[in-house]
């Protein structure tokens, strides 16, 4: 305690939250160069072979997207657990349309994955949002009503590459300027989703509502919309990301997608996004998405037997919320110390 | 509606405007509607599933629930303050795993299976101590300590399993009681559940658990300490995981990394079903016991109408997501009439409400 009254650092409060922000991406950033460069010292193709620098920006694409949604809805003090569900479901939708509409427009066929995406995203919001009901119980439910629903219609079909029109597989696989489309398309949905939550005022309101739904409420702010929203969009990028899904693999299975929502919860828990809500941002989940599928290729290489993985994910999530706590306790001391001495 | 407006007319019995008689208490409630749904489930199924009413049907079904119904006692007791634990699916595995590898390494099973309950007691006392004495949310920290203690399991038998257990143990797993369909291990875990239910609703301790659900603050300012309670809390159900997962793999003869994945949401969705709110301060015992019941017959009763299991999973999903927004449904109800009870007196009724 008499530390942090001997120095009291003076900063204004917004730029001593933003600098702890700031720190913890440039953590995890700092941290997927580690583990980048680790890899590649013991196996130079790693990332110097063209497959392998290639990997190293695609396998996380997917990810990616579902995590930032996940973030956009934790961010309300909400959680979505359904996501992997609505991945495999619109994975499945994407093969089922162009095996039965032959010659369908790619266009129609992403318009389609993520409108059905984002139709099960506002049943979720809307179970939440009106019958007060926490999202953890609702979309619980939904993971095993839309899981199974997936393995209903699917039975034991699965969806071939040759089922799908080359111009769509390409673009899974296809690469501009030696950086995947999926990777480019990644980028750019994280930089709007960044940028709106950034500056517009109906993303700020997201944090307001996360930090104190009942304040926001008294406030004025549209609390059951803004969820509803959040819901929405999560959901419609879920299913997005189920659309790349069906074309970077080619093949799509009844558990396409399975699990997924524990890595983008975890992804985005690890990046900083607070499950309290109303803290952390889209680039944070992000590169937590990044951190978790580059180990994951990485630990092979390494000498650990990719079985460690999980445990690695998890111990990466429980470091992740105990360094969160410790900052959150230091801040509030710094914040104290602050206002002893202003008065 | 219309008996009220009878009794509100005489001053005297305005209180028992507010107060429901006391046959609607005892039977009105969530866990009685549990009950009586199972018991509708079970009729109906003895009416038009065929060999629901056999003998094996039963054992089956007493086997796929038991280790349900003994995760789901201190799960009760943790949602009932507010907290939750996803991660006991996990520690099955895990314990699951030690009890395989010590018994591979040549330790008599009663000594492995110790060992892998004090392996579950370990992974307790982790998440307890993160959640309480770190202060983590445990929504968090469980999540986390799902993917580790997976992470453990599966990475210390890799895609191997073990299969080699003495048979003395097996058996005793697996029999039934003389002349039942019933098996014998369902006893001790009636002792537990009697146990749990004495804890939660005949003890301080257990009124403590509705105190710290319905108000943490007041609940330590009334002498209660949280954090140790929680703690406790958490080792138990680490424990009675641990637990679980030796008859688990005894019962199936197997022990592998990923066994029982998936199961705490097996657990949740019975608890949350059984009528214990997720916002923590209320629930009981026998109607979680009545929707662990629920969840397998009706999936043992599906799966013998040869319903497939993902239909069963979607029914199951249904039924929660029913479950916590009837609740919520209910209590709207409940507050419109209350109101309009408040606005018949023409005085406020909002005040004798929180008297």
């Amino acid at each position: 305690m008499s530390l942090t009254i001997e120095e009291p650092k003076q900063h204004p409060l917004v730029s001593a939250a933003g600098h702890i922000i700031k720190a913890r991406e440039t953590g995890i950033g700092i941290a997927v160069i580690l583990v980048v460069v680790a890899a590649t010292i013991v196996n130079p193709s790693f990332i110097f072979s063209s497959d392998g620098f290639r990997d190293l920006l695609l396998t996380p694409s997917l990810l990616m997207v579902v995590a930032v949604g996940q973030a956009i809805v934790i961010i309300t003090r909400n959680v979505d657990l359904s996501v992997g569900s609505v991945v495999g479901l619109s994975a499945y939708l994407t093969g089922r349309l162009f095996i039965d509409f032959p010659g369908i427009h790619p266009v129609l066929v992403f318009a389609a994955g993520i409108a059905l995406g984002a139709v099960l995203g506002l049943i979720n919001g809307a179970l939440v949002a009106f019958a007060k009901v926490p999202a953890l119980v609702i979309t619980l439910g939904t993971l095993y009503v839309y899981r199974g629903i997936n393995v209903a219609w699917t039975g034991s079909d699965r969806i071939n590459a040759s089922d799908m029109p080359a111009s769509f597989r390409a673009l899974g696989t296809g690469d501009f300027l030696g950086i995947p489309l999926l990777t480019i398309l990644a980028v750019v949905v994280l930089v709007i989703a960044a940028w709106y939550l950034r500056n517009l005022r109906s993303g700020r309101e997201l944090y307001a509502i996360g930090s104190d739904p009942d304040a926001a409420h008294l406030y004025g702010l549209k609390v059951t919309n803004r969820v509803l929203g959040a819901f929405i969009v999560c959901g419609a990028l879920a299913g997005l990301a189920g659309v790349l899904y069906a074309a970077r693999y080619g093949t799509v299975s009844s558990n396409a997608g399975f699990g997924w929502e524990l890595q983008a919860v975890g992804a985005a828990v690890i990046g900083g996004v607070a499950i309290s809500g109303g803290v952390g941002t889209v680039w944070g989940a992000a590169l937590g998405a990044y951190l978790l599928l580059t180990i994951n290729r990485a630990l092979p290489i390494i000498g650990i037997q990719d079985f460690w993985q999980r445990a690695v994910v998890g111990i990466l999530i429980i470091g992740a919320i105990v360094l969160d706590r410790v900052l959150a306790v230091r801040q509030h001391r710094r914040l104290v110390a602050e206002r002893e001495v202003a008065a | 509606m219309s008996t009220v407006t009878v009794l509100t007319q005489k001053p005297v019995r305005t209180y028992q405007a507010y107060q429901r008689p006391l046959w609607r208490r005892v039977l009105l409630t969530r866990e009685m509607a549990i009950i009586a749904l199972l018991a509708i489930v079970v009729a109906s199924a003895l009416m038009w599933v065929p060999n629901f009413d056999s003998p094996l049907t039963v054992t089956y079904l007493i086997r796929e629930i038991a280790p349900i119904l003994l995760i789901a006692l201190p799960m009760t007791l943790i949602i009932v303050t507010e907290e939750i634990d996803l991660s006991v699916g996990s520690v099955v595995g895990l314990s699951s795993v030690v009890t395989g590898l010590l018994v591979q390494a040549g330790f008599p099973l009663p000594i492995a299976g110790v060992l892998a309950v004090i392996t579950g007691m370990v992974a307790g006392v982790i998440n307890g101590a993160l959640v309480t004495f770190v202060g983590l949310p445990s929504l968090a920290v469980t999540i986390g300590t799902l993917a580790l203690f997976r992470g453990i399991a599966v990475g210390l038998l890799g895609t191997t399993a073990i299969s080699e257990f003495p048979e003395f143990w097996t058996d005793l797993a697996r029999d039934n009681i003389t002349g039942t369909p019933i098996p014998v291990i369902i006893l001790p875990f009636i002792v537990l559940a009697i146990v749990f239910s004495v804890l939660l609703h005949f003890t301080p301790f257990g009124r403590s658990l509705y105190a710290i659900g319905l108000n943490k603050e007041a609940a330590a300012f009334s002498g209660i300490n949280v954090a140790m309670t929680k703690f406790w809390l958490f080792v138990m159900s680490g424990s009675v995981a641990g637990f679980a997962g030796v008859y688990f793999t005894l019962l199936y003869n197997n022990a592998r990394g990923d066994n029982a994945t998936g199961m705490e949401l097996q657990v949740i969705a019975a608890v949350l079903l059984g009528g214990v709110s997720i916002f923590g301060g209320r629930g009981a015992m026998h109607g979680v016991i009545a929707g662990v019941f629920l969840i397998g017959t009706l999936a043992s009763a599906l799966r013998l109408a040869s319903v497939t299991s993902d239909i069963i999973n979607v029914i199951t999903g249904v039924l929660l997501i029913l479950s916590v927004v009837s609740a919520s449904l209910l209590a709207w109800v409940r507050t419109k009439r209350v109101s309009a009870i408040g606005r018949k007196k023409g005085r406020s009724g909002t005040e004798g409400d929180s008297a």
